[in-house]
């Protein structure tokens, strides 16, 4: 039976991709971002054991609310290393006439991934810095594997939406973002680049797990920041 | 008649420019909407803002409304005279500048008594707010008999007893009890000599037929039917019209509609007293007059504007008991606006999207209760205006179409919050609810309630062991289902024989067929409360916790349980058969005028008084806290998010369940989408999603909890903040604070 690890379930999902969609979080992800808004995720061996056709009977029964541009979104944790299983889940969907979205950090590319991307219908890509040592720093991975993965997304044709998160401090100049803005820019699969401001919501999970919030000493990025550092992207407007 | 003229012939100079159709022949004001609305499938750009007379004359009421607020929530009330059509001298706000007038009594807002529900009512309400009824109406009901005063001659030792243990609340047992729509439009129309010609013909074929119980009663009705129309007639002359015969034009349109509803709330206080389904009716005459050049666009939403003006000053006197129940002060004055015709064709026309506008154009409000009636077949920029208007406001609430058709066919509306009926064909019997937990505790004690410590129903002893067994549970639950319903439906049928015979509806019956379909409206709370108690039961590990003399008064439940709201086939299951069991039990009691019986899982605001009476439950739930509203899963135990949880509800069937299940459902702007476009169209999407799905009723806030929190706090920061409760908005300042944390610690759907 196919089966996946994931940490939770949420079936009305309007931020992580177009429309209403059902979002799966899966479990585990190998980075250790210092802003991380799902920690309890990233355990490998966390979370709970849901099968292919117990996941495809939730997906089904919230069909109905999609309308014309919703559907389903994986996200994590990190969703490539369960690959296999999400390409499967993939194929279901597009028998049922389901929309498909991967959450990605692009941290990792295989034979799996480049068979998930044959049926992925947009990719929600996370640029999460912009030069390669803040990479290292707070990411843990080099630059050179999400810029690796945006163009295996361009060979194959996916639709993609760039997204970064705005730490005051780390990545909040106007050159940084300029440049986000312009690797969007280069790319015509990319249909959107888009700044998401740091929240420190999830402060007490960190306290629950008994780990340290590495970003705790950052402030939250308010609304304002956002919307005058997205002038500095051309391609800001969700299509 | 000696020399026939036809109708049409009669009327011609008042209906000239409509289709002629069925709708000439005799009363049938489906007929004359079928016949003659006009489509409107376009955007809401035609609509217009309010005009500067408009503004002063909402200025000058919202001036009314903060008075009222600094004064307890009441304004003023007229001690002296009992309230009925003809007992007030005119009244206005601004006599130049209305143009729909008339008042419930001599002052705006001022509350009349009405005595006739229950005199001891009348005067408590009066007390409570520091006033006292007159020597002259104490006296004249010395002498009278009220419905309460029937009911109570009649009532058993163990019909008290139900209602003392709170085990049924909220009877219409000492007020009014409302629901009923008469069909104001047909006023309008027809003009009150027709409709009095007909009702007169009516009574003189019951007297050709056998003179016994039914017929004399039913004469005797259509007297009074007979008689108050005439009143009608006085109290709009006193206003200076003449509504003898049909509105010529779309002003007078309005205002005959708008004095036959006033008459019915002069008469009477029921506890939803509900329009119906006016505005596209009136969208016929605004098409007409526009054609001969009579009026514009603007003048045809400043009447619009003007008559709910006039309906968000609609008041009855209530007790603070009664408030524990209904909170908020509501009227339900539910106007249902929408739906689709049996061939298909969208009701929506301009006049629909003017009623809606009202909310832009005076500000949100709970009253009137806009209700739109949802279908799939909804011109996609309607949906999308009323998406947008639940955001911006707060204010409406979605029902159905799609289902109710079927039953109600293309002219019902709703009565109250979710209690659909064919407008001036159907009236309801309404029965509050009774209290599914309490049942459930009672059915594990033997008939022993740990609240009160009071014995009721079928006795034995307690259940016996370390464990509740859930096929024991569940045999016990058949026999006091039984029992109570059997006592419900009794108890039902006294209070709507003494209702007919002591507080009848004369205004509001003379407007329905005298040939009415009756259904009787039953209810249930704490569904989600049971369903997820008998899943505790069933799925882990309940031990029962006894006093002293061995009756159970707690419960320590280990393991985990699936819990309704998670589109979770175990428990939904076990909430569709309560409500299949419960109708099922109920329709085997006959009822008083062969009334059809009907049930709804709906609470208003009694979800807080009901948990406060019922002892702690095996699903967790300690003693005295409060249960969801309607069918809402309780508060946070939904973990898969908003659609699983509305997946639930929507599996709760409307065929065992007629008079509506109710869901109040509350996100955060953030989760809806990020710009006011995406949380348009993504709420279009949850919304057809859910109806698609079966669901009946839908109760929209998009807003931040942080809101209501500050708002409980400092009330006067928010005077005018509508949230909608259960089938129905309030002022949320309204609600009691007990009310208000209720509200505040129901799940608000959230971004992950």
């Amino acid at each position: 039976m196919e089966k996946c690890r994931y940490s939770s379930i949420q079936t009305l999902g309007t931020l992580d991709g177009p429309g209403v969609r059902f979002v799966l979080f899966l479990q585990g992800c190998p980075l250790h971002c210092g802003y991380c808004h799902n920690p309890e995720t990233a355990d490998i061996n966390g979370g709970n054991e849901i099968t292919l056709d117990e996941v495809m009977d939730q997906v089904i029964r919230c069909k109905s609310y999609f309308g014309k541009k919703g559907g389903i979104t994986v996200s994590g944790g990190e969703p490539l290393l369960q690959a296999r299983f999400v390409t499967r889940l993939f194929q279901r969907c597009h028998e049922e006439g389901i929309n498909t979205c991967l959450d990605t950090s692009g941290c990792m590319y295989n034979a799996d991934v480049e068979r998930l991307l044959a049926v992925t219908d947009l990719c929600l890509l996370d640029i999460k810095m912009t030069n390669d040592e803040d990479y290292k720093n707070h990411i843990g991975c080099p630059i050179a594997a999400p810029l690796k993965f945006l163009e295996m997304l361009k060979a194959h044709g996916v639709d993609t939406w760039l997204r970064q998160v705005i730490v005051k401090g780390i990545n909040d100049s106007e050159q940084s973002v300029g440049k986000f803005g312009r690797l969007a820019n280069a790319y015509d699969n990319v249909k959107l680049a888009e700044l998401l401001p740091f929240r420190k919501l999830c402060s007490s999970k960190y306290e629950e797990l008994g780990k340290p919030f590495p970003f705790a000493q950052y402030p939250e990025t308010d609304s304002e920041l956002i919307k005058n550092l997205s002038r500095f992207i051309d391609k800001n407007v969700q299509p | 008649m000696e020399n026939f003229v036809s109708l049409s012939e009669r009327f011609k100079d008042y209906w000239e420019g409509f289709k002629p159709g069925k709708w000439q022949e005799g009363i049938n004001t489906r007929d004359f909407i079928i016949t003659n609305f006009t489509p409107y499938d376009g955007e809401p750009d035609f609509l217009c803002g309010p005009t500067d007379r408009t503004k002063a004359l909402n200025e000058k009421l919202g001036e009314l409304f903060r008075k009222e607020r600094e004064n307890g929530g009441v304004l003023d009330i007229n001690t002296e005279v009992v309230s009925s059509l003809c007992t007030y001298p005119a009244a206005y706000l601004d006599k130049e500048n209305e143009l729909i007038v008339g008042y419930q009594t001599d002052k705006p807002l001022c509350r009349g008594v009405n005595p006739f529900g229950g005199i001891r009512m009348a005067r408590s309400a009066c007390e409570a707010y520091g006033y006292k009824l007159s020597d002259k109406v104490e006296e004249h009901f010395e002498y009278r008999t009220t419905h309460n005063d029937g009911v109570f001659r009649v009532y058993t030792d163990e019909m008290k007893l139900a209602r003392h243990v709170g085990i049924i609340t909220g009877l219409p047992d000492a007020y009014g009890r409302g629901r009923i729509i008469g069909d104001y439009r047909r006023v309008a129309l027809y003009g009150v000599d027709y409709l009095i010609e007909q009702k007169t013909l009516d009574k003189k074929k019951v007297g050709e037929g056998t003179m016994d119980v039914d017929s004399i009663r039913l004469s005797e009705e259509l007297y009074q039917q007979i008689n108050f129309l005439n009143k009608m007639k006085q109290m709009a002359q006193m206003y200076g019209y003449d509504i003898s015969m049909p509105a010529r034009n779309t002003r007078e349109a309005i205002q005959w509609t708008y004095f036959a509803y006033l008459a019915s709330i002069k008469e009477q206080n029921g506890a939803a007293m509900s329009l119906g389904r006016t505005s596209t009716f009136f969208d016929i005459y605004v098409c007409r007059d526009m054609e001969r050049g009579l009026i514009t666009e603007e003048q045809a939403q400043e009447l619009t504007d003007d008559f709910v003006m006039k309906l968000r000053s609609a008041r009855h006197l209530r007790t603070p008991e009664y408030n524990e129940l209904f909170g908020g002060d509501p009227m339900w004055i539910t106007e249902s606006v929408g739906g689709i015709t049996t061939n298909g064709v969208p009701l929506v026309t301009k006049g629909s999207y003017r009623m809606l506008n009202t909310l832009y154009n005076l500000g949100s409000s709970p009253e009137p209760n806009l209700t739109v009636l949802w279908s799939e077949r909804l011109p996609e920029p309607f949906k999308k205006f009323c998406a947008k208007l639940s955001i911006d406001t707060d204010s409406i609430q979605y029902e159905n179409d799609d289902l109710m058709r079927m039953e109600y066919g293309d002219d019902y509306a709703i009565a109250c919050c979710v209690s659909a009926m064919k407008v001036g064909k159907q009236m309801q019997f309404f029965g509050a609810r009774f209290n599914l937990p309490k049942l459930l505790l009672l059915a594990i004690n033997g008939g022993y309630d740990n609240v009160t410590g009071m014995k009721l129903g079928p006795q034995m002893e307690p259940v016996k062991g370390d464990k509740l067994d859930y096929f024991e549970i569940r045999v016990r639950l058949d026999i006091y289902r039984e029992w109570l319903c059997k006592l419900y439906v009794n108890a039902m049928n006294v209070i709507h024989y003494m209702h007919d015979k002591y507080a009848y509806e004369k205004t509001q019956m003379a407007l329905h067929d005298t040939d009415v379909d009756r259904m009787m409206a039953f209810g249930i709370a704490g569904l989600s409360v049971m369903a997820d108690s008998l899943s505790a039961i069933k799925f882990a590990n309940v031990r029962p916790i006894r006093d002293e003399n061995g009756y159970i008064v707690d419960f320590e439940t280990t393991g985990d349980f699936p819990k309704f709201g998670n589109d979770d086939n175990r428990v939904d299951k076990i909430a569709q058969s309560i409500i299949q069991r419960v109708s099922a039990e109920l329709c085997k009691n006959p009822t008083y005028r062969n009334a059809r019986h009907t049930l709804s899982a709906l609470t208003i605001t009694s979800n807080v008084v009901y948990g406060k009476k019922t002892g702690s439950t095996p699903d967790g739930r300690k003693k005295g806290e409060p249960f969801a509203p309607g069918a809402n899963p309780m508060h946070n135990r939904e973990t898969k998010g908003a659609i699983a949880s509305l997946n639930s509800v929507a599996k709760l069937q409307y065929d065992y369940c007629k008079d509506g299940i109710s869901n109040t459902f509350s996100i955060v702007p953030d989760a809806l989408g990020k710009t006011d476009e995406q949380r348009t169209e993504n709420l279009v999407a949850i919304l057809s999603g859910y109806f698609s799905n079966y669901a009946h009723h839908l109760n929209v806030n998009v807003l931040n909890k942080e809101t209501l929190m500050a708002a409980y706090e400092n009330p006067d920061a928010y005077p005018n903040l509508t949230i909608r409760v259960s089938g129905y908005a309030v002022n949320f300042h309204k609600l009691s604070k007990e009310q208000q944390r209720e509200v505040i610690s129901r799940t608000f759907h959230t971004a992950m």
